[in-house]
């Protein structure tokens, strides 16, 4: 091989750059939360901590329109819990703290929905 | 491998039947569900098959006497007053050579001529703008109440030039400049700059079992019920007295029934 220091020289300088992201994930740089505040009062939301991390929104869509179009404004959940579907009225009385809550986690996820524009926020907070 | 056209027309037949019947249907919902829980109607809400409502003008003496009502509607909903061509409107009142341009004879004696008229969306069996919204944004639900989900509006105005009432209002700009802070009513939202609103027959209150706004400030004089039960309030007034409906040429069934 031609040049054999300088080429593999050049490998290992490119294998360790492109796994860098890898490597500097295991020194130091905590794994950051977002430090939520979680509501005091209640221990448990309407379905497990898993499904409303990840599919609130879609189940609050799904809870639109089943309030708005079919008149279906009771929610059964799994544990055979009854809601009364509302976001303002339902979600907003537990989750109250609306910038240590919501807020927090959608800015660390740089996604920036608009319900605030027509629902209105529980006081304490604009 | 040789294919007849026989056995290849009897194929393709197949395959037409397979995609057209319902089996596709079988293999999964179209619209998939997401909550692992169920759904159920609110334990003590109001139902009926059509919701209608009978306005007693006989008992209104002027203007004034409405201005509860339309008080009642309007806090209730969150409804700005913005002075202007832009102002929203939920319930509000008008002439009656425009509310009932239809009946408009000449030398109307002076009580009907001069007298303001209550008007509010109509709820129709036959909406035009429901029949115009290109995104399903208002709807007619099963009880006869002509709704809307703001969420899905995009405010197109396709339903205020469909809608022969005048019922249906635009937000030029954001109504919570022109409400109060906070709003009068926290348990409901406001709407947003570029979307279109009306009344709602107060759906989200016989969802909780009770009467409409103006109906419970109006102490009698509006009469609320279901028009397909002989034995109801409405039913009862409609056949003890003349009421006149607007503009029924057009066939769109207005819900709202006027006692002159």
């Amino acid at each position: 091989m031609y040049n054999a220091k300088a080429v593999i020289l050049g490998i290992l300088v490119f294998v360790a750059l492109s796994t860098s992201p890898f490597w500097s994930s295991f020194i130091g740089r905590d794994y950051k939360t977002t430090d939520i505040a979680l509501p005091k009062d209640e221990k448990n939301c309407l379905e497990n901590v898993e499904f409303m991390r990840s599919q609130h929104m879609r189940l609050l869509n799904e809870w639109r329109d089943e309030a708005l179009r079919n008149e279906n404004r009771a929610y059964i959940a799994s544990d055979g819990k009854k809601w009364v579907i509302s976001l303002q009225n339902t979600c907003l009385k537990c989750h109250n703290n609306y910038e240590d809550f919501c807020q927090k986690c959608h800015v660390a996820n740089s996604v920036y929905p608009y319900c605030w524009t027509c629902h209105i926020i529980p006081k304490g907070s604009k | 491998m040789n294919k007849s056209r026989r056995s290849f027309l009897k194929i393709a037949g197949l395959s037409a039947f397979a995609l057209s019947s319902g089996i596709t249907g079988l293999t999964g919902e179209a619209h998939a569900k997401i909550a692992p829980g169920s759904y159920a109607h609110g334990g003590n809400a109001l139902s009926a098959k059509r919701w209608a409502m009978v306005i007693d003008t006989r008992k209104f003496k002027d203007s004034q006497d409405y201005e509860p009502l339309i008080e009642a509607c309007h806090k209730a909903h969150n409804v700005p007053h913005i002075p202007g061509r832009q102002n929203i409107k939920w319930f509000w009142l008008d002439s009656y050579a425009h509310v009932f341009p239809d009946d408009m004879n000449a030398h109307l004696d002076e009580r009907t001529s001069a007298a303001s008229w209550p008007l509010l969306c109509n709820h129709c069996t036959n909406p035009p703008c429901v029949r115009v919204c290109p995104t399903q944004a208002t709807y007619k639900m099963e009880d006869g109440i002509v709704a809307m989900d703001y969420h899905r509006c995009i405010g197109c105005r396709f339903c205020m030039a469909g809608c022969p009432y005048g019922a249906r209002s635009f937000n030029f700009m954001d109504p919570r400049a022109h409400l109060t802070n906070p709003v009068p009513n926290p348990d409901f939202p406001t709407r947003m700059a570029g979307v279109v609103e009306k009344c709602t027959f107060c759906a989200e209150r016989l969802a909780v079992g009770q009467l409409p706004a103006c109906v419970e400030a109006a102490k009698g004089r509006i009469l609320f019920g279901d028009l397909e039960d002989p034995a109801s309030e409405v039913r009862k007034a409609l056949a003890a007295n003349y009421s006149i409906r607007r503009k029924p040429s057009l066939g769109t069934q207005p819900g709202v029934y006027y006692i002159i």
